[in-house]
């Protein structure tokens, strides 16, 4: 069983500050759900509030069409993932998991069996008589995992539950997850500060800022047709060229940058006019060498530094307005071509480009 | 043991070092093992071991369980097949003594759940601040405070009284009310903070997690609080416990005068009876079945020893 997860105008205050602010959305029933944010957005809090650990200061939220308020946290059909996981030490790992039967009151053989089958589900077979700290990292994020499964829930809601673990596992278990997620059939919504673990994972994105919701779409909508500069420069590496909108024609427009004037493509959801302040975003995968004698986008640039990364190549270059530009180059197998110091043109094609109103970025 | 000393002193530098195991080593010979080896050497004596220059040292100067036989079967000439009231009133005691603990227990227990879990920054110094305070009263000062409270002519029946839930007075202080709420109020921060410390340290996520797999309250506490607190709740009812059978001042001033506290006894052979080998005896049997019962009971509730300390 799966249910859709409603917020209505959902805002969430602590004394003065303002946690999370007039977040609206639906999340699908069976959907993988993510919401990505640099960390203190929000995403934990507004995680509380679906679960109901979190009163909300404002607004609805409700789960399968019923309204939540006043439903506390053990009647939810919801299932909460800590972001330490919040395994009990005290239990084996076959109590940890059938806990939600305990609390049924099923008898121990039941809860045997059920445990059973879900660390099967989970890849950890014939291990329910362990301790929990004699468990791994990952081990211990399955047992999570099943823990909340075996109380069945429509929904269940995971706190940044990977990042505690290395670089391998976590992408071992992104692919668990996903394939766990969809054996279950159930609603997963999915918290991270990793936009690469938000993007190979869901079906679904919303990006948060500051308690809002800038965004929300799949993930390569949030990647290639950002509708803030908030998620243009958040998700991705992206170079920023702040100008001034000179020309528009509805799908194109030009801008001018101190580093030159630029036509870039607009995004549908946000209008500009002429004379708007604007920035221009370009990816570094997108910047190529070019001649000067080209037309279009070009830049002038000195190399600064270069960055051998495997299958690319990143170089930091500066324009001559001493804006630092980041280019990615596919690594060819040939040495490097260029010395720091070098001075190089560059240029990007206006379909590479998007320009969206001027607004907050993200911290490096 | 050298290479300990050498990294001990490596550690703490020369000085620090010798001044702490110079002090630790004092204060555990000359203050806790001497004087009770001092008192079970003496337990094994005859009374006029110490009163009669004379025979000290003679022949007839030899360790005896004299004293230890008297706890058990009284004087020579007990018409009763065992020492009635002593036994007895041993027995009271521990009882006694078990029953404050429990009841401590049951007090302090949500107190100290809701100042480490649920109260927070300054509602939660000014609980600590109030459960503290009262405290700088000096023991004898809140006995005698007790006695007016509870006696027969005290305030409390002065007001149950006028409310009219009582008809005549009752003599709480001869019903021994009066002696068990004293001991209960006395020793309950030391139920309180070892409580605190353990449930302080439990992550709250996990009462939570119980919470959020659709647990009650009463299990959350019986299956994720109360086992993680385990070692608090052992140190406090062991001190809650072990002082309770010790205490002499309350069970002295506020006690009913038909029922004597064991301590009250050994008191008497010491201080009236001028009896000291008799008074280390039941001093020392008092001592070892507290110890004992600590253990068992600690055995029973499966809690190691070293869990204590934590
Ligand atoms: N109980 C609380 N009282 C006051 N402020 C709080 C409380 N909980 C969270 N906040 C504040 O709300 C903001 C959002 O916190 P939240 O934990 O939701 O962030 P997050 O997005 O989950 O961050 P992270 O990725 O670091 O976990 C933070 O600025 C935090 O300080
Ligand atoms: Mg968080």
């Amino acid at each position: 069983m799966s249910a859709d997860v409603q917020l209505e105008n959902v805002s969430v205050r602590f004394g003065d500050f303002t946690a999370v602010r007039d977040a609206s959305l639906t999340i699908q029933g069976g959907e993988f759900f993510s919401f990505l944010g640099p960390s203190g957005c929000g995403k934990t809090t507004l995680l509380r509030t679906i679960s109901g650990f979190q009163e909300l200061s404002e607004g609805r939220v409700l789960i399968g069409g019923r309204d939540m308020a006043g439903i506390e946290a053990n009647r939810r059909p919801t299932a909460l993932i800590f972001q330490n996981l919040a395994l009990f030490p005290l239990m084996s790992v076959w109590e940890n998991i059938s806990f939600a039967l305990e609390v049924r009151g099923e008898s121990k053989q039941q809860r045997l069996k059920r445990a059973d089958e879900l660390l099967e589900l989970v890849a950890l077979p014939g291990q329910g008589n362990k301790r929990v700290d004699e468990l791994s990292g990952g081990q211990k994020q399955r047992v999570a995992v099943a823990r909340a499964l075996c109380a069945e829930p429509e929904v269940l809601l995971l706190d940044e539950p990977l990042s505690a673990l290395d670089l391998k596992l976590r992408q071992h278990m992104r692919t668990e997850l996903r394939a766990i997620q969809q054996r279950a059939g159930i609603t997963f919504i999915y918290i991270t500060h990793d936009q690469g673990e938000a993007l190979t994972m869901s079906d679904r994105v919303a990006v948060m800022r500051q308690g809002m919701i800038d965004q929300v779409s799949d993930s390569t909508t949030v990647y290639d047709h950002p509708e803030t500069a908030f998620v243009a420069s958040f998700v991705g590496g992206n170079n920023a060229f702040p100008g001034r909108l000179t020309a528009a024609n509805g799908t194109e427009a030009t801008i001018d940058t101190p580093d030159g004037t630029f036509s870039a493509r607009t995004s549908s959801h946000s209008a500009l006019a002429v004379g708007d302040e604007s920035i221009v975003f370009v990816r570094p995968e997108s910047v190529f060498f070019a001649q000067e004698s080209e037309q279009g986008n070009l830049v002038e640039v000195t190399l600064v530094s270069q960055e051998f990364e495997g299958h690319f190549w990143h170089l930091v270059l500066e324009t001559q307005g001493g804006r630092a530009v980041r280019m990615s180059v596919m690594n060819d197998g040939a040495p490097a071509r260029y010395q720091p110091g070098e001075k190089l043109t560059i240029g990007f094609s206006t379909t590479n480009a998007i320009v969206l109103p001027k607004g907050e970025l993200a911290a490096e | 043991m050298i290479s300990w000393l050498k990294q001990f002193s490596s550690r703490n530098g020369v000085g620090l070092s010798v001044y702490l195991l110079g002090t630790v080593t004092l204060w555990i010979l000359v203050m806790i093992i001497l004087p009770q080896l001092l008192m079970l050497d003496f337990s094994f004596r005859h009374n006029w071991h110490h009163m009669d220059p004379a025979k000290m040292g003679g022949p007839e100067d030899v360790y005896t369980l004299v004293n230890y036989h008297f706890l058990l079967y009284g004087s020579p000439n007990n018409p009763d097949p065992f020492n009635v009231v002593d036994v007895t009133v041993f027995f009271r005691t521990i009882i006694a003594a078990v029953f404050v603990t429990i009841f401590d227990l049951a007090i302090c227990y949500p107190i100290a759940y809701y100042l480490a879990q649920v109260a927070k920054g300054a509602r939660a110094r000014f609980m600590v601040l109030a459960l503290i305070v009262p405290f700088w009263v000096n023991e004898i000062l809140r006995a005698f405070a007790f006695r007016i409270l509870f006696g027969e002519e005290g305030t409390l029946n002065a007001i149950l009284l006028a409310l009219g839930i009582l008809n005549e007075p009752i003599d709480f202080i001869r019903e021994d009310v009066a002696l068990y709420a004293g001991l209960g109020y006395a020793y309950i921060l030391l139920m309180i903070f070892p409580l605190y410390n353990a449930i302080e340290s439990l992550d709250k996520n996990q009462i939570e997690a119980a919470r959020d797999l659709g647990s009650s309250w009463v299990r959350i506490h019986h299956r994720v609080v109360i086992p993680f607190a385990k070692p608090g709740i052992t140190s406090g009812c062991t001190m809650v416990f072990m002082l309770t059978a010790g205490a002499l001042a309350l069970p002295q001033i506020i006690g009913g005068p038909s029922s004597l506290w064991f301590t009250q006894i050994i008191y008497q052979w010491f201080n009236t009876g001028s009896n000291w080998p008799r008074g280390s005896a039941y001093a020392i049997v008092l001592l070892v079945v507290c110890i004992a019962f600590v253990f068992l009971v600690m055995r029973i509730f499966k809690v190691r020893i070293g869990e204590i300390g934590r």
